[in-house]
């Protein structure tokens, strides 16, 4: 199969969606002739015109909110936040508006949309550029939220997310868009809710999510040396959790390991850590573990940044632990 | 030359807003009501005006104090009132309340509770009117604490650069809840706001409801043709308090409240309508003596309703399969 780049990947799900539905519609700063900040929207203006993908000012609640509108009027709008840290211009279009139209008016209203953003430390790019904020979204009722970790994987889930009726807050990571892997040339869709094991194993489940997914998989490699088989499981999207995917591995590991790059309070990974030991207690042989970034804001200093952000060591040194 | 039949309705409308709401107040007052009630008394003339304006396939979005604006454009009392006693007839099936009132059929497209969020929200069911080639427009009610919002700001300059069909309609009620414009912005016309975005602005009187409907109509006009949004402010006043309940004294002088209850928009029109020879006092009594008995089928309506389900208030939130 043919490897493409996790950014062309969404590309090309953006461009087949366009092609295939006319109410899809692209606005967000920078996004037309410049491509986007991280160049996914490269070319789409040239394809589709100024109509269809729009530049904005810089005004994230009027992004959302325009989405919104033209949504509730049947459009299929794709927003996109070029950074999560700067969806909190826009969070009350987000919370209070589009996560509760359709709430609120009983059922009559639909926003359909999308909101691409990214996420993510790693490039030195400090407090306010590379925050992970997917669990302040998962808190809210009535959006999804999808965090695809693989360039297969962001393809399917932007189609789906494109067709799906509901507001979709769908989290690139900045430090993915140039990782490579097989993307089929035919067309496929990846339903939103299902989670993937990216590789099987009988000792240990480890639950870790988007860049976190790449990690987990050379920690577990790493730990073949110790005779360890690791099950690494990417829920792909958090809202809604693919609960019984995660459940059975425990079933079959009897250990749960949780990784992910936001701060550890609070985190998505203690919803994760509360599923198993609502659901999953009996079947666990040791404690869960979190392995997550520390509980202070993303520091600009390489060393510093990538102590508070968790690596493989950190992952391994999880894992034996948990293995006793 | 406004044709007697529009002259006639835009009168039933003023009434039918004056007779809802003095009954929600009274019905409040005493408990049959939970939650709590905006009351637009004394600003009949903005909803109607604004509203007359506009086709039944014309859009609006509409604020917490959006009992008027909604029926002007056409909503049904028995389902507001409904709504109001939080049964499952209500427009929302009772989740959505006295301030989240929409009726999409109608081109209502809801009210929000969040102060200005409505503005960036009429740009995108303007943008997607745009899109599909319609000659529909948006019109956004919202008030003077809006204008200092960032979503006013922000949404007023992305409808001015991509000549949006939209009308802004501000109802200038002279307090952001308790606070009086004087002490919230430096300017007095809100309508100046506008020449920051270089679009049209207007000041008018919010208590005469032809003026409105002129000013609004001119605006409608514009947007139709290709000429983009404008601001309209309406200086009118909220007779009663921040919310029913509030005596709405401890900020304001009687003698004010007086002089502008002498100003009453509805006598007013009232007046005219016999001065220019338009009707007879007694086709205007029989207005009244209907709407009376309307509001009163409403609320028998309402009353004889049934509650929703507690488990109704699992439904909604998603469309599709999954119920969270």
């Amino acid at each position: 199969m043919r490897e493409i780049t996790y950014r062309e990947a969404l590309r090309e799900g953006l461009r087949e969606e366009m092609k295939r539905d006319e109410t899809v519609f692209l606005l967000g700063e920078d996004i037309a002739e410049f491509g986007g900040t991280y160049k996914v929207t490269q070319g789409l203006l040239e394809e589709f015109g100024p109509a269809r993908v729009r530049n904005t000012p810089i005004s994230e609640a009027a992004i959302v909110g325009a989405a919104l509108g033209a949504a509730l009027l049947g459009m299929r709008p794709v927003a996109e936040i070029m950074y999560i840290d700067f969806s909190t211009i826009a969070i009350d279009q987000i919370a209070n508006q589009i996560a509760k139209v359709r709430y609120m008016f009983g059922g009559k209203a639909r926003a359909s949309l999308v909101i691409r953003t990214q996420g993510g430390a790693g490039r030195s790019s400090a407090a306010q550029h590379a925050q992970s904020l997917e669990a302040w979204y998962s808190h809210i009722p009535g959006l999804k939220v999808v965090m695809p970790s693989t360039p297969y994987d962001v393809k399917g889930l932007i189609k789906s997310s494109i067709r799906d009726d509901n507001p979709i807050l769908f989290i690139e990571h900045k430090l993915l868009y140039n990782e490579k892997g097989p993307v089929p040339e035919e067309e496929y869709l990846i339903p939103i809710g299902k989670a993937d094991i990216k590789r099987e194993g009988k000792d240990v489940t480890i639950v870790a999510t988007s860049r976190m997914v790449l990690r987990a998989l050379k920690a577990a490699q790493a730990l073949t040396e110790d005779g360890v088989e690791a099950e690494v499981v990417d829920p792909r999207t958090l809202v809604p959790l693919d609960e019984e995917t995660i459940l059975q591995s425990i079933k079959k590991t009897g250990r749960l390991l949780i990784v992910h790059e936001a701060s550890k309070r609070c985190g998505f990974g203690a919803e994760i850590a509360a599923l198993a030991s609502e659901k999953a207690f009996y079947d666990l042989d040791a404690p869960i573990k979190r392995v997550a970034a520390a509980n202070t804001p993303v520091p600009f200093a390489p060393k510093m940044e990538s102590f508070v952000i968790p690596d493989e060591r950190a992952i391994i040194k999880g894992v034996r632990e948990l293995l006793g | 030359m406004i044709p007697k039949e529009k002259l006639m309705e835009m009168y039933e409308k003023m009434v039918r807003i004056r007779r809802f709401e003095e009954k929600a107040v009274e019905l409040f007052l005493k408990g049959a009501l939970p939650g709590f009630l905006h009351s637009s008394i004394g600003q009949e003339a903005v909803s109607v005006g604004a509203c007359a304006a506009l086709r039944e396939d014309d859009y609006m979005i509409s604020t917490h104090r959006g009992h008027g604006d909604i029926i002007a454009k056409g909503a049904r009392v028995d389902l507001m009132m409904a709504e109001l006693f939080a049964k499952k007839t209500g427009y929302c099936k009772g989740k959505g309340g006295s301030m989240h009132i929409a009726d999409l059929d109608l081109g209502i497209l809801g009210a929000t509770g969040i102060v200005g969020a409505g503005l960036p929200i009429i740009n995108g069911a303007a943008l997607a009117c745009q899109l599909k080639g319609t000659d529909q427009v948006s019109l956004c009610f919202f008030g003077d604490g809006a204008s200092n919002t960032g979503s006013f700001h922000e949404a007023l300059n992305m409808a001015s650069i991509w000549n949006l069909p939209v009308i802004f309609v501000c109802q200038n009620n002279l307090y952001a809840e308790s606070t009086p414009q004087w002490v919230h912005q430096k300017i007095q016309d809100i309508s100046v706001r506008a020449q920051g975005y270089g679009i049209p602005g207007v000041s008018v009187d919010g208590n005469n409801v032809l003026t409105v409907y002129r000013a609004t109509s001119e605006a409608v006009e514009r947007a139709r043709g290709k000429g983009g949004p404008t601001l309209i402010e309406c200086k009118t006043y909220r007779w009663l308090g921040h919310y029913v309940g509030d005596p709405g004294t401890a900020y304001r002088t009687k003698e004010e409240v007086e002089q502008w209850k002498s100003r009453d928009p509805v006598k007013q029109y009232r007046a005219n309508l016999l001065a220019n020879g338009v009707c007879e006092e007694k086709d205007l009594d029989a207005i009244d003596r209907r709407l009376e008995r309307e509001i009163e089928e409403a609320v028998e309506f309402a009353r004889n309703s049934p509650d929703p389900d507690p488990e109704d208030a699992l439904q909604d939130v998603y469309i599709g399969e999954y119920i969270p």
